[in-house]
């Protein structure tokens, strides 16, 4: 049976002026048809601004349609008595998980919906057990919300549209403000109410990962529905979906590239283990081959050449000489070893931290050492990654770096100078140790783009002159048009927000750069901009990064070196390779290696003999294909 | 730490206290409040603090927690403590010359310092052994004659829920904008007044901003939740009083008539 059926949808946000008078006119979706049977699970992809929140809103009857209609549950949403009714067998869940919780109490909050239906008391409480049950969140129903891990809150959000009975759930981005674990038991909630109660889910998202297990994925793009299909039928269009702004999981990326060299595999794999399946069966046929007829084989293997040839051309020319450089350092350990040796002698240490403890709330029952014993140096020019889960102690440790915490022992060294032995001036400090926090578009405040990125400069003494000149080189850096210098920087979009705010830390000319998640909540495209923005920077302005990121794949693309942080304390330092070689102990931190770790380690597993590691799948790509 | 701040904060435990009914602690705050003020000796200050004491065991909160809130209005009390020392006529046990210190300014201090801390003990008491809800359910059900009035009672109590869930929020962001601004060089413990006003620009302005959002979506997670008024609402917990709840209002009365009754023992025992 059909739940949803939206025909022909058409919204237009429209701004009027005072008087009335439309002054601007925005077309969110266009003309969108789009059918959800009882009991799927649909996902709605697309980049920011494409038009699926809109969309989302719509089902939830908390938009009108401009024109079209959009039926629930076989009633209108545009006819006002059945509002309560749409609103009820289709509940919503949003991005922000502290801004949807009302109660200040688990199961009181899980109670609003069923007391605002004015559902009998008595019901009220059974409807609570059974929503805090499906999302396993039993145990927390006496605790506050602010006590609770973004994962946490999300699935209470969750268990307060359960408790409305709905027959439908409406998820807007439910993940993009959580770290890994968060998202994998949002995700997991997700698919078990959808699985055991049948619950019809449509989950708006831009992490592919989510959408593999969907029946059905729209991609929205310039608010049409620009692709459908099955996930396997999605993603085996992986040319159509990067122009879409969008990226796909890395195994599909990796078989794409395998392709590409000259290896027939399947459409559409989306998971490592399938993956493996098919190149154990290509192995064992090859070896069959082998022992048939040698020169055949002798020939296949000078249009592997040729192939792989061929894919390099088409590989920029920085990546391959990274990626040569990295596949021959890592043949061996040792020789990794001896690179990380080789920058330790060659750099400059910029930053030393020699044996840090911060302790949170000395005092207090809510005490907690949230960094014990860390000792670090970073080196001039590096690009550092620090990885870790959240309350591991990384953002704790990064705010020492420029002194906006104090450490309850040990010492910080910056250019060989203690930062805390009183003759150190902290403006200095901050000045040259830029500092970026996570969502720093909340950072924002002043009247145009132009006269916030001058704030720093003009806190350090420079004249409005300089700092103007200072301002638009820093924007000029993060790709911050001229056009937008006289805007209210209230006014752009959530990428546009960010660069601005980077380039108002990078205004100050630090020689250090930390930024505490950048990425977090863009979608692909702005991540990969924003990232690929900090290694230029890196590289052409020599300008040292750190950068905190829950994504492995972007820190093994990214960064030279990384730290691994695990309850409050360093627990593994090393290039990206070494540190995911240890993949096993970094699953148990909950953490886990890129799933190219996953691809090669599984393959060496079943006996196939692939030298080194991979670090991107276009790597993998290669080290599968001359190792079979 | 701003986050140090624990008045309005909640202290999960199991007691008798927490299971009252949050009226009766309101009124019940109301009621001590009122003893304090009434009884004007020290025989009443005694009671006051002995019950008081009774409570803060019964409630198991730790009493450091308790004790917390007083560091928040010391100033407060030092100041009308210096106050009323100075500004006290009477018998002159000290002179400074411009300025006399007196015994009966000695003793209002006292009496005003033992009243402020019993007084904050009391309402932090009430804050660490009922939620915000039940606090706000409390005022709601109490007040609610009042909506005969067009008084919109619900919406009040709604919104002070409201206010609670976000204070905890709003303080750490409050935090995380301060060391942004800091890490971009802003600086906002020197300089004088003026300038401090000024400098709190940069930390107002996102804060403000950033609610609103906030407030924008949780409007909108409420309607999306069916939230239409107080008007056929029901309540997954309403409130019902219960024997403990009666016998709680009935020592809440003799206290107050203790605190009435001291006064007029005081007055016997010194006549």
């Amino acid at each position: 049976m059909s739940i949803i059926k939206i025909s022909k949808l058409l919204h237009k946000f429209i701004d009027k002026d005072e008087e009335g008078n439309v002054v601007d006119e925005k077309i969110a979706l266009n003309e969108v048809d789009l059918g959800v049977e009882e009991g799927q699970f649909i996902a709605i992809l697309g980049h920011n601004g494409s038009g699926k929140s809109t969309l989302a809103k719509h089902i939830n009857a908390i938009l009108m349609p401009t024109d079209g209609t959009v039926m629930v549950a076989d009633m209108d949403t545009t006819d006002e008595e059945n509002l309560w009714d749409i609103r009820q067998n289709a509940g919503m869940v949003f991005q922000n998980p502290d801004n949807q919780i009302i109660a200040t109490v688990v199961e009181e909050d899980v109670g609003f919906g069923p007391e605002n239906l004015g559902v009998p008391t008595s019901q009220i409480w059974e409807r609570v057990n059974k929503a805090l049950t499906a999302v396993d969140m039993n145990e927390y129903r006496k605790h506050s919300p602010a006590k609770l891990s973004g994962g946490q809150k999300q699935r209470v959000a969750i268990a307060g549209v359960v408790a409305m009975c709905p027959k439908c759930i409406i998820l807007d981005e439910p993940t993009a403000m959580l770290d890994p674990t968060g998202r994998k038991e949002v995700i997991e909630t997700i698919k078990e109410l959808n699985k055991k109660d049948g619950v019809t889910i449509i989950l708006v998202t831009h992490y592919m990962n989510e959408v593999i297990d969907a029946d059905r994925v729209f991609v929205m793009d310039r608010g049409n529905v620009a692709m459908s299909g099955t996930p396997v039928e999605i993603f085996s269009q992986v040319d159509e979906l990067k122009q879409l702004g969008l990226d796909v999981p890395q195994v599909t990326q990796t078989a794409y590239y395998i392709e590409k060299l000259g290896v027939e595999l399947p459409v559409g794999i989306v998971r490592v283990d399938e993956l493996v399946q098919e190149l154990e069966k290509i192995c064992c046929d090859d070896i069959c081959k082998k022992t048939d007829v040698s020169p055949d084989s002798m020939r296949c293997e000078s249009v592997y050449t040729e192939m792989i040839e061929g894919i390099s051309a088409d590989m920029d020319v920085e990546n391959i000489s990274i990626e040569t450089k990295d596949i021959d350092s890592s043949i061996d350990g040792e020789e990794t070893e001896n690179s990380v040796g080789n920058l330790e002698k060659n750099a400059n240490k910029i930053i030393r931290v020699e044996h840090i403890e911060y302790i949170y709330q000395p005092g207090t029952s809510y005490e907690k050492k949230a960094v014990d014993d860390v000792s670090l140096d970073i080196y001039e020019g590096e690009l550092l990654g620090i990885i870790g889960h959240t309350g591991s102690g990384k953002s704790t440790l990064i705010q020492h770096l420029n002194g906006l915490i104090k450490p309850t022992s040990g010492k910080v060294y910056f250019q060989d100078e203690d930062i805390y032995d009183g003759n150190h001036s902290m403006a200095d400090l901050r000045k040259n140790v830029g500092l970026v926090f996570q969502y720093p578009e909340y950072q924002l405040f002043e009247n145009t783009v132009l006269e916030d990125v001058c704030f720093g400069p003009l806190n350090l003494g420079c004249t409005k002159e300089e700092a103007i000149d200072r301002a638009k080189l820093a924007m000029k850096m993060v790709g911050v048009k001229e056009s937008m210098y006289e805007r209210s920087p209230f006014e752009l979009s959530g990428g546009e927000k960010r660069r601005v705010a980077i380039a108002g830390v990078l205004a100050m000319e630090p020689k250090v750069l930390i930024l505490d998640e950048p990425t977090a909540g863009l979608d692909p495209k702005g991540r990969d901009e924003i990232l690929g923005m900090l290694k230029e920077l890196q590289k052409t302005r020599d300008i040292t990064v750190v950068l905190v990121s829950h994504s492995m794949e972007d820190m093994a693309k990214y960064a030279d070196r990384i730290i691994v942080m695990n309850h409050a304390k360093l627990m593994y330092e090393g290039t990206p390779q070494t540190v995911f070689r240890k993949y096993k102990e970094l699953e148990k931190m909950g953490l886990a290696a890129p799933q190219v770790t996953y691809i090669i380690e599984k393959l060496k597993q079943s006996g196939i003999d692939i030298s080194g590691e991979a670090l991107s799948s276009k790597e993998a790509a290669r080290l599968i294909v001359e190792a079979i | 730490m701003l986050r140090d701040i624990t008045i309005g904060q909640y202290y999960q435990a199991k007691s008798k206290i927490h299971s009252l009914d949050p009226r009766v602690k309101l009124f019940g705050t109301i009621a001590f409040m009122a003893a304090l003020f009434i009884a004007d000796n020290v025989l009443g200050y005694v009671i006051a603090a002995i019950f008081l004491m009774t409570a803060i065991k019964m409630s198991n909160v730790p009493i450091r927690y308790i004790l917390k809130g007083i560091k928040t209005i010391i100033i407060l009390i030092l100041f009308s403590v210096t106050f009323s020392v100075l500004f006290t006529d009477g018998l002159v046990i000290l002179d400074l010359g411009f300025i006399n210190i007196t015994l009966e300014g000695i003793i209002k201090g006292i009496k005003l310092t033992a009243r402020l801390i019993m007084l904050i003990m009391g309402t932090s008491l009430l804050t660490y052994t009922t939620t915000p809800t039940d606090i706000a359910d409390g005022m709601e059900k109490a007040f609610a004659p009042l909506n005969k009035l067009r008084f919109p009672v619900h919406e009040i109590a709604m919104m002070i829920s409201i206010a609670f869930r976000f204070i905890p929020i709003l303080i750490e962001e409050t935090d995380k904008i301060m060391k942004a601004q800091m890490a971009r060089g802003a600086d906002f413990e020197s300089g004088r007044l003026f300038q401090r006003a000024k400098a709190m620009v940069p930390l107002i302005v996102p804060l403000v901003i950033s609610s609103i959002k906030r407030a924008l979506d949780l409007a909108t997670a409420m309607e999306a939740r069916c939230y239409r008024g107080g008007a056929g609402r029901t309540k997954m917990k309403p409130l019902k009083y219960k024997r403990r709840d009666a016998i709680a209002y009935l020592s809440l009365f003799t206290l107050v008539l203790v605190a009435i009754g001291s006064n007029f023992m005081w007055h016997i025992i010194w006549m």
